[in-house]
C-alpha cells in the first residue's frame, strides 16, 4: 500500500483510461454535433470501443498486478473485458435506429453506456474491495440514469427509480458484507482475505454472515431468485437496449465479481456457499421458467428467461473447479450474444405505434421478412438450448460440469427446465410462423446498424454452436491461475 | 473399416441440405420449381443410398463406410458416420419415404410452398443424421434437429388443433431427449473417470462395462448405475417409439400433421425410439437391459393390446392408424426386448415394414382427405364401386398392415412372436391376442369404408387414383411383396449386427473392474461365458431373472 502512483500502472490501465476519454469527448461532442445527427456519435463511440478493443487485445495472455496489487491483469479479467466490449459495441450499434424512433437522440446516452463499460472493465480486474466496490458503482448509476433515459414514458421512470431503489439497496448489503470481510481479516485485498483466514476464523459465524450478506448482494446484482422482484417492471420499463445491456452486460458483470470473491477471498467456504448457491441456483431457474410461461409482453418474457439463465450460470458455480467455472465463462459469451440478438429483434418491430413488445406484435412475421423470422428462431433455440445453436453447447457443458461433480439432481432439474423453457420461446416461434400477417401489415425499423448487430449474434449463435472447439478452449486457458 | 474412400454417407445426408440452399434462392412464386428442386434431391439421395446395400458387406458386424473427423477435441467429439446391418434398412427406408412425401405434398400442400419444402428436405438430413452418427455429441445434434421441421411441418401446414399438437409433439420429445442428455454425459465423464479418455464415440464408450452394483434400492427394486443411464435412455426413446404410457402425443401429432408429416412421422421418427434401444441401450448396457425385460414387456404388451383396442372405437380414420401405431410398435419393442436372434432381426424388419405399411395408410387416408376433407369413418362408405384403385391397393396395404402371409408385416410379427415365445410363452400368448385384435379393426375400418353401398351423395363423384397418386402408393406395394415373399436379402444384411449385439448382451463383461459381485453370481458368468458366446439363445430359455 505504501508504492507511489506510477506511469507503469497507468499502462497497465489504458484501455479503460482509452475507454474513459473516448467517453468524455462523446460528452463534448454532443454540444457541438446538431440535433438529428447524432448517430455520427453512436458510430464514433463504437469505434472508441473497437480501439479499446484493439488496446485490450496487447495483454492477451498477461498476467500482471497493478496500483499496489489493487488491480489485476489476467485471461479471466481479460475474457470478461472482451465480453463486455463485445455487447456494449453491439448495444450502441442497436440504440442509433432505436434514440432516433424514440426522439431521444442525445449524445449522453452513449457516453454513460461506455462509462457504465468502464465499470464492468474496472470489476473484472478488480482485486481489492474497495476497486470492485468503486467499478460496482460506476456501472450501476450510469445504469440507473439509462433506465429512466426517456423522460416523458412513465414505464421508463417507474424502472429508473425501481431500479435506483433496489440498486442502492443491495449495494449496501454487499457493503456490509464487504465490512464483516474487513473487520474479520484486517484485509481489502482478495488474495490477503483468504490467507488471513485460519481454521479459526473460517468457523466464525460472523464470516458466515458475510458470505450471506455478499451472496445476497450479489445475488440481487445478478437477478437471482429470490432478489429478482424487480427485474421483470425494470426490464420491461427500460428502453429496449438498456434492457439489453442490463442483462448481458451488467447481470454478467455482478457474476464476475461474484466468482473472483468466492473464488478467491473465501476458498475454504466452498463447501458453504457451493450449497447456497446450488439452492439459488435451482430457485432461479425454475421461477424464472415457470413464470415466463405466463408473459404475455416479450421484454417482460425475456426477463424472465434471463433469470432463468441465470440460474443454469449458477450451476457452473455449484460445480466450482475448473470444468465448472470454464462453464460459466462459456455460457456467459453464449447467453450474451443470445439475448443481444433476441433484444434486436425487439427493437427491429419497434416502429411507430407498434412498440414489439407484445409477443403477439411479431404476428405474422415469417410472411413479411423471412429472414427477420428464421432470424429470431434460431436465436429462440438458442435460448432453450436446441442444438445445432450456441445455447445447446453451452448447456451440454455447464450440466456436464454439474454431473461431474455427482449433483445429478441439479442437473436434472436444469434438463427439465430447458424443456419447460422451449414452451415459452415456441410462443413466439407460433407468433412468427403459424398465425397469418394482419392486414396492417408489419412494419420493421429501418436502421442498418441494427442489422449489423441480428447478423453478428445469430451467426455467432451458429458458430458456437456449430464449431465451439476454440471457444471451449479460450474459455478454460482464461480461468488458468484464478485461484 | 474403410475410412479413407468416398464419403458417401456425408453425400446422401447432405443431398437435401444442398436442396435447401437451392430452393432458399429460388423465388417464392416459382412453384414449379420449388418442388421439382425438391424433388430431384431426395430422389438424388435415395439413389445414392442405393448404392448403399449394393456395396455393404453382410458378413460382419463392423462399421462400414467410415467417416471420421476430429470436430471438437477439446471434449473429445468426433464427427463419425458409419453404418451397418441394424441401420442400413432404416437408411433405406428414410430416403424412400422422403421420395414418397414430396410426391405426396405435391398438390395437397399450396400454402407456402417454399417454406414447406426447405422443412421437409431439412427433416430429412436431421433424420438420416441421426442413423448415420456414432458419435453421441453428433447424434444429439441431430436428433434435435429433426424435432424443429417437424414442428413446424404440424404447425404450419396441419389441420385444426395443429397449434396444441405440435407443441406438445415437442415438448414431449424434447423432454425425453434431455433426460437422455444427462445419461450421455454421465457415460462420458464414467469413462473419461475410467479410462482417462474423454470421448463421445459410441463404439468406444461401449468398450467399457458400466457399473451394475445396486447403487439404492427404489420399492424393492435396487437400481445400479447402469440401471440409472439405461432408464434416462429410455425416457427419450419410450417417448419417441411411443411406448405406452408416453403415447399421447402421438395421435394427437399424427392426426393434425399434414398428409407428408404423418408419413415421416409414422414412417421414420418413431423408428428412432425403437432403433436407439437397438443402437444403444441393448449393446451398451446389458445388465440393465436384462434387468428391465421384465417391464418393457409389460409395457409392449400393454401397448399391443390397448392401442388395438383404442383402434376399434376411433370414429377418426387418421387416429386410427395413429393408434395402431402405437400397436404395432409394441410388437417391435417386444420382440426387441427377447433378446434373441429372432425377436431382434423380426423387430428390425418390422420397423422398415411398419414404416412402409403405417405409411402408405396415412397416404391412403390423405387421398381420401384431399378429395373430401374429412377424415371420419362415418362420412364414407362404399367406395369401392367408385375408386376400384384406391380400394385394391388399401387391401393390399391393409393386409400387409395386419401380417398377412406372403407380404412384409407377416415376416416381421411371425419372427418377433418367435423371438418372444422361446423368450416366453405367455407373452407370445398376449402378443397374438394383438393380432387378432388388429385384423378386427383394419377389417372393420375397410368394410365400412370401401364395402356397402355408396349412400353418402358427396361420395358419388370421387376421382379414382391419378398417377401421380399412383407413384406415392405402387413402390410401396412391391416393396411390401417384395419383403413378404423374399426377405433373405433384408435379413442376410442384419445378421451379423444382430449376433454382435447378442454377443454383447449375452457375453458378462469382465468381473474384475466390479468386485462386490456376489460369489453365486460371478460363478454362474464364469460358467456361462463360453457357451453364451456360441449359443446365445441358450442362456435365454427361460424367464431372465436377475
Amino acid at each position: 500500500m505504501t508504492q507511489a502512483f506510477n506511469m507503469a500502472d497507468l499502462s497497465t490501465a489504458l484501455p479503460e483510461v482509452v475507454l474513459s476519454l473516448v467517453a468524455m469527448v462523446i460528452l463534448m461532442l454532443d454540444f457541438i454535433v446538431p440535433k438529428g445527427r447524432r448517430d455520427w456519435l453512436g458510430y464514433l463511440s463504437v469505434l472508441g470501443v473497437l480501439l479499446t478493443l484493439m488496446v485490450l487485445f496487447r495483454q492477451w495472455g498477461a498476467t500482471q498486478s497493478a496500483f499496489s496489487g489493487q488491480y489485476l491483469i489476467d485471461p479471466f479479467a481479460l475474457f470478461f473485458k472482451i465480453v463486455f466490449l463485445a455487447s456494449a459495441g453491439l448495444i450502441i450499434l442497436m440504440s442509433i435506429g432505436y434514440l432516433r424512433g424514440e426522439g431521444a437522440d442525445r449524445g449522453e446516452f452513449y457516453a454513460l453506456i461506455l462509462f457504465a463499460t468502464l465499470g464492468m472493465m474496472l470489476m473484472a480486474s478488480a482485486v481489492d474491495l474497495l476497486i470492485l466496490y468503486i467499478g460496482l458503482e460506476t456501472m450501476s448509476i450510469c445504469i440507473y440514469v439509462l433506465a429512466g433515459f426517456l423522460k416523458r414514458e412513465r414505464r421508463s421512470n417507474e424502472a429508473a427509480l425501481k431500479y435506483l431503489l433496489m440498486g442502492g439497496f443491495s449495494s449496501a448489503i454487499i457493503l456490509y458484507g464487504m465490512v464483516m470481510l474487513y473487520g474479520l481479516t484486517g484485509a481489502t485485498g482478495l488474495k490477503e482475505i483468504a490467507s488471513a483466514l485460519t481454521a479459526d476464523t473460517l468457523s466464525n459465524p460472523a464470516l458466515i454472515l458475510a458470505m450471506v450478506m455478499l451472496a445476497a448482494g450479489f445475488g440481487f446484482k445478478i437477478a437471482a431468485v429470490p432478489f429478482h422482484m424487480y427485474i421483470p417492471d425494470v426490464y420491461e420499463g427500460a428502453p429496449t437496449p438498456i434492457t439489453a445491456l442490463l442483462s448481458a452486460a451488467s447481470e454478467i458483470a455482478g457474476l464476475v465479481i461474484l466468482l473472483r470473491v468466492f473464488l478467491v477471498a473465501i476458498p475454504g467456504l466452498q463447501d458453504r456457499w457451493a450449497l447456497l448457491f446450488y439452492v439459488l441456483s435451482l430457485l432461479t431457474m425454475t421461477v424464472g421458467n415457470v413464470v415466463a410461461i405466463a408473459q404475455s409482453n416479450i421484454k417482460r418474457m425475456l426477463a424472465y428467461s434471463s433469470i432463468a439463465h441465470i440460474g443454469y450460470l449458477l450451476i457452473g458455480v455449484v460445480a466450482g473447479r475448473e470444468l465448472g467455472i470454464s462453464a460459466t465463462l462459456l455460457y456467459t459469451v453464449v447467453y450474451a450474444l443470445m439475448t443481444l440478438g433476441a433484444f434486436a429483434m425487439v427493437i427491429l418491430l419497434c416502429v411507430g405505434e407498434v412498440k414489439g413488445e407484445r409477443i403477439d406484435d411479431f404476428t405474422g412475421l415469417a410472411q413479411r421478412s423471412p429472414m427477420a423470422a428464421a432470424a429470431m428462431l434460431i436465436l429462440l433455440l438458442s435460448l432453450a438450448g436446441v442444438p445445432p445453436t450456441a445455447g445447446f453447447v453451452g448447456k451440454l457443458y455447464l450440466f456436464g460440469a454439474a454431473i461431474e461433480r455427482g449433483y445429478i439432481l441439479l442437473a436434472l432439474i436444469a434438463v427439465v427446465n430447458s424443456a419447460i423453457s422451449l414452451f415459452y420461446y415456441m410462443k413466439v416461434a407460433v407468433a412468427m410462423y403459424m398465425r397469418d400477417l394482419p392486414p396492417a401489415g408489419l412494419a420493421l425499423s429501418p436502421s442498418r446498424p441494427l442489422r449489423v448487430v441480428l447478423f453478428v449474434t445469430v451467426v455467432g449463435t451458429l458458430v458456437i454452436g456449430i464449431y465451439p472447439g476454440p471457444f471451449l478452449d479460450l474459455a478454460k486457458s482464461s480461468i488458468a491461475g484464478l485461484w | 473399416m474403410n475410412v479413407l474412400q468416398f464419403p458417401i454417407l456425408s453425400l446422401i445426408a447432405y443431398l437435401p441440405l444442398l436442396g435447401v440452399f437451392l430452393i432458399l434462392a429460388l423465388p417464392k412464386e416459382s412453384k414449379g420449381g420449388i418442388r421439382w428442386s425438391a424433388l430431384a434431391f431426395t430422389l438424388a439421395s435415395f439413389a445414392a443410398s442405393l448404392w448403399l446395400p449394393a456395396h455393404f458387406d453382410a458378413s460382419t458386424p463392423e462399421m462400414q463406410f467410415v467417416e471420421a473427423f476430429s470436430w471438437i477435441p477439446t471434449i473429445g467429439v468426433t464427427y463419425l458416420f458409419g453404418l451397418d446391418g441394424i441401420s442400413l434398412w432404416l437408411v433405406m427406408l428414410t430416403t424412400f419415404l422422403s421420395v414418397i412425401a414430396v410426391i405426396c405434398s405435391w398438390e395437397s400442400i399450396t400454402m407456402r410452398l417454399k417454406e414447406y419444402y426447405i422443412f421437409l428436405l431439412l427433416l430429412e438430413t436431421g433424420m438420416l443424421g441421426v442413423f448415420f452418427s456414432l458419435d453421441f455429441f453428433l447424434f444429439y445434434v441431430f436428433w434435435e434437429v429433426m424435432l424443429v421441421p417437424m414442428y413446424f411441418l404440424i404447425g404450419v401446414w396441419g389441420s385444426e388443433r395443429r397449434l396444441y399438437s405440435a407443441i406438445k409433439f415437442f415438448l414431449y420429445t424434447l423432454f425425453g431427449s434431455v433426460i437422455m442428455l444427462l445419461g450421455i454425459l454421465a457415460v462420458y465423464y464414467y469413462h473419461g473417470a475410467q479410462t482417462g479418455a474423454y470421448t463421445f464415440d459410441v463404439l468406444r464408450l461401449m468398450k467399457v462395462s458400466y457399473p451394475s452394483t445396486p447403487l439404492f434400492t427404489l420399492l424393492g427394486v435396487p437400481f445400479s448405475f447402469q440401471d440409472l443411464v439405461w432408464l434416462s435412455f429410455f425416457m427419450s426413446f419410450a417417448i419417441k417409439v411411443p411406448m405406452f404410457p408416453f403415447h399421447t402425443w402421438l395421435p394427437d401429432a399424427h392426426t393434425d400433421a399434414p398428409t407428408a408429416g404423418s408419413v415421416i412421422l409414422a414412417g421414420v421418427l418413431l423408428k428412432m425410439g425403437t432403433y436407439g434401444f437397438i443402437r444403444f441401450n441393448l449393446p451398451m448396457f446389458p445388465e440393465a437391459t436384462k434387468h428391465f425385460v421384465p417391464m418393457m414387456m409389460t409395457l409392449s404388451i400393454i401397448a399391443i393390446i390397448y392401442g388395438a383396442m383404442v383402434c376399434m372405437v376411433q370414429p377418426d380414420m387418421k387416429r386410427l392408424i395413429a393408434y395402431s401405431s402405437v400397436s404395432h410398435m409394441g410388437f417391435i419393442t417386444l420382440g426387441m426386448f427377447a433378446l434373441n436372434a429372432q425377436g431382434i432381426q423380426g423387430s428390425i424388419i418390422q420397423m422398415v415394414n411398419h414404416g412402409l405399411s403405417t405409411g402408405a395408410l396415412f397416404l391412403i387416408v390423405g387421398l381420401i382427405y384431399d378429395r373430401r376433407h374429412t377424415r371420419l369413418i362415418s362420412e364414407l362408405g362404399g367406395l369401392s364401386k367408385q375408386m376400384p384403385v384406391y380400394a385394391t391397393l388399401f387391401a393390399i396395404i391393409m393386409l400387409s398392415s395386419m401380417g398377412l402371409p406372403g407380404l412384409n408385416g407377416f415376416i416381421g410379427e411371425f419372427l418377433i412372436l418367435v423371438g418372444a415365445f422361446k423368450a416366453n410363452y405367455l407373452w407370445a400368448a398376449f402378443a397374438v391376442s394383438g393380432i387378432v385384435l388388429g385384423a378386427a379393426y383394419m377389417l372393420w375400418l375397410y368394410q365400412r369404408t370401401m364395402f356397402g353401398a355408396l349412400e353418402n351423395p358427396k361420395n358419388a363423384a370421387l376421382q379414382d387414383l391419378s398417377p401421380r397418386e399412383m407413384t406415392t402408393l405402387v413402390p410401396i406395394v412391391i416393396m411390401c411383396f417384395w419383403i413378404g415373399l423374399y426377405p433373405s436379402p433384408f435379413l442376410n444384411r442384419m445378421e451379423a449386427s444382430v449376433n454382435f449385439i447378442l454377443a454383447r448382451i449375452h457375453n458378462e463383461q469382465p468381473v474384475a473392474a466390479q468386485p462386490v459381485l456376489s460369489p453365486e453370481r460371478s460363478r454362474r458368468v464364469e460358467g456361462a461365458a463360453p457357451v453364451a458366446q456360441s449359443q446365445p439363445l441358450a442362456a435365454l430359455q427361460g424367464e431372465p431373472s436377475r
